[in-house]
């Protein structure tokens, strides 16, 4: 195996890109006040409403996804069949 | 003959793949994609192949704008997975690729509905093979599952065919909708091909069972077959909006939550036939062309992602999220190509998904369907988050796997095959005039301008943002080892304990009745043996005076009866 030094080994890089992130999150906001976007549905019209549905669907996928899998979520082996198995070792 | 150039060679190479082997087998398989264009590209808009066979008009060539465009599609996504497939000698898997890919083209080609109905099935036949062709357990059941629903869609399909024929009287495949006769049952059949909800999860269940490169030719055939279809015979049908509004919105999901990679991609691609269904369903000439449109750029984007994937999983024999990660350090052109694929899937502007996708959210839009645009917005935002930002994320960053000591990067035809389909990506992307152009339906519209521009990166930058703060907040579900029931839990876990416990009721009520007529066959056995056995009753011997007395009884009362009548 090889000990070389990669890209995102150094917690410095993966904060720089994040910062850069920030950044871009921040001017894309800004922008919004400076270029007039068309607008067709009168909530298009809203300073920044794409950025903040954008972020709001997110975390609300993601939330109602933590909930569903409370629901949903069982074990890997769940769908073999070991009802049957048992019912043909007998 | 010429008239089925675009078709006949998949099928002639099929057989040829069974004879050869190496470079000669390599050879032709790349070489019948380029035919089969070559054939298409001879063929002129309006040209039509009719012949009479048994009654019945039958046009299994008819060549227009929309056939053509799925054609020429069908050739690309040939020509690419053949050349990822290249890594491997499987003769099975590259036979049924190449009659996969052919009946393919000949579904979209068939003028008629009995000729689509013929290829509809050889698609189901096909491409089980590459489900099969795991040799697993899991995917031997999962093949099995797979093609019962396909034998079902296609039964359906003839149903709806005969139904139609019998009130209409020509087997001409234009438009049907659903008032027509038997219009319900061939709209289920395409649903089902289609992934419509709760018709979905035989493409959840099959596809991430099928071999590395089977994947691939699944993800770009069956389900746009289907597209077409719907594109063809159901356009501006109001229900479909709505379904596909369903279909983009609920996947997404189940991708955020599921372990397995290429089960979200899976996932993701019924988010991505919703926006094509919602497209259907407004029906006009922008949503269409954004319909078929985007149905062409998944068909590469995912067709990209699923070849990426197929790599990790060829470089590590593993696909779930929860086991995999860093390996961008041992593979890093694979990396590259995944995010690009990422990138299109999200509708990145200069990307493939972004010229397609907001095709049909303009149209969405125009027509004043806020509710559908919201979802689909929503969708959109969730698209980046499970395909864009997960799929790369979780295999080749987040944490170091035990993989990056061992894993290699793909081998060359792999990486080839990924490179090309990234350029073609950037190349939709990039010029889109030139990909309009080959649009079916006339329309003036352009992407690249500062509001859909604008708009798009804030979406996606704040869907990344909060990505970034979900993971940081450890809020964002990690991945566990699980699966997640779906409404295939009807038939794979209810239907069983149906069958199993009825099964028990009526072996615990036969053994009962076998008691029974144990015991009766006994007793009557005991009975007879009293009456006729050697001992028994009839066994005495009797005396000569009583023979003769029982004689004279006889014929006294014959005697009497004789007088009476």
């Amino acid at each position: 195996m090889n000990n070389k030094k990669h890209l995102f080994d150094n917690p410095k890089n993966v904060k720089l890109l994040i910062r850069i992130l920030y950044v871009t999150c921040f001017v894309l906001f800004a922008m919004d006040l400076v270029i007039h976007r068309h607008t067709v549905h009168p909530w298009e019209s809203f300073t920044g409403f794409y950025a903040i549905y954008g972020f709001l669907a997110c975390v609300i996928l993601v939330l109602l996804a933590r909930e569903l899998r409370k629901l949903v979520m069982r074990d890997e082996d769940y769908y073999d069949h070991k009802e049957m198995d048992d019912r043909r070792e007998r | 003959m010429a008239d089925f150039l675009p078709i006949l060679p998949f099928f002639i190479v099929a057989i040829l793949t069974l004879i050869t082997r190496g470079w000669l087998r390599a050879v032709i398989m790349l070489a019948t994609p380029f035919i089969a264009a070559y054939g298409l590209y001879n063929l002129e808009i309006g040209h039509t192949y009719t012949f009479t066979l048994m009654g019945f008009e039958m046009t299994p060539i008819r060549i227009d704008k929309l056939s053509m465009l799925f054609g020429y599609l069908f050739c690309i996504a040939a020509l690419l997975g053949n050349i990822y497939a290249l890594y491997h000698k499987d003769t099975l898997q590259h036979f049924a690729a190449q009659a996969y890919a052919g009946s393919a083209i000949g579904a979209v080609l068939a003028g008629d509905m009995l000729t689509l109905f013929i290829y509809w099935e050889l698609m189901a036949l096909t491409s089980s093979v590459l489900i099969f062709a795991r040799r697993t357990e899991a995917s031997f059941h999962a093949g099995i599952r797979y093609l019962v629903t396909q034998i079902i869609s296609g039964l359906l399909l003839l149903a709806g065919i005969i139904i139609y024929y019998q009130s209409v009287g020509n087997l001409d495949f234009n438009f049907i909708g659903l008032d027509a006769p038997g219009g319900w049952l061939i709209f289920l059949a395409f649903g089902i091909k289609s992934a419509f909800p709760l018709l979905h999860n035989w493409l959840t269940d099959a596809y991430p069972e099928a071999t590395v490169s089977g994947t691939v030719f699944l993800s770009s055939f069956t389900t746009k077959v289907a597209v077409y279809a719907l594109a063809r015979s159901y356009a501006g049908t109001d229900i479909m909006i709505y379904i596909g509004a369903v279909m983009a919105f609920f996947p997404i999901y189940y991708a955020v939550i599921e372990n397995d990679l290429r089960r979200v991609l899976t996932y993701s691609l019924i988010n991505q036939v919703g926006f094509m269904i919602v497209g259907i369903g407004i029906g006009t000439e922008l949503a269409l062309n954004g319909a078929v449109g985007h149905a062409f750029a998944d068909v590469i984007f995912k067709g990209l992602l699923m070849m990426s994937m197929g790599a990790v999983l060829y470089a590590t024999g593993e696909m779930r999220g929860s086991e995999l990660g860093g390996l961008y350090k041992r593979m890093p052109k694979t990396t590259t190509f995944a995010i690009i694929g990422a990138a299109s899937i999200s509708a990145f502007p200069l990307f493939s998904g972004f010229v397609t996708k907001s095709m049909i959210v303009s149209a969405v839009l125009m027509e004043g369907y806020y509710g559908v645009w919201l979802i689909l917005l929503f969708a959109a935002a969730g698209v980046f988050h499970h395909a864009g930002i997960k799929i790369p994320y979780f295999a080749f960053f987040a944490h170091d796997s035990k993989y990056i000591k061992t894993a290699k990067e793909a081998p060359n035809p792999m990486l080839w095959a990924m490179a090309i389909s990234s350029a073609l990506c950037i190349a939709i992307g990039v010029f889109p005039e030139a990909f309009y152009a080959m649009m079916p339906w006339p329309m003036e519209y352009s992407p690249y301008d500062a509001t859909h521009i604008l708009a798009q990166l804030q979406l996606l930058f704040f869907s990344a943002l909060a990505f970034v703060w979900l993971q940081l907040a450890g809020i964002y579900p990690p991945e566990l080892k699980s699966v997640n029931i779906d409404a295939e839990w009807i038939y794979r876990k209810l239907f069983p304990k149906v069958i199993y416990s009825v099964g028990n009721v009526c072996a615990s009520l036969y053994t009962k009745v076998e008691l029974k007529a144990e015991r009766l066959l006994q007793s009557t056995q005991a009975t007879a043996t009293e009456i006729f056995g050697a001992q028994g009753f009839l066994a005495n011997s009797r005396s000569l005076g009583g023979m003769v007395m029982w004689v004279a009884v006889l014929l006294f009362s014959s005697l009497f009866l004789y007088y009476l009548l």
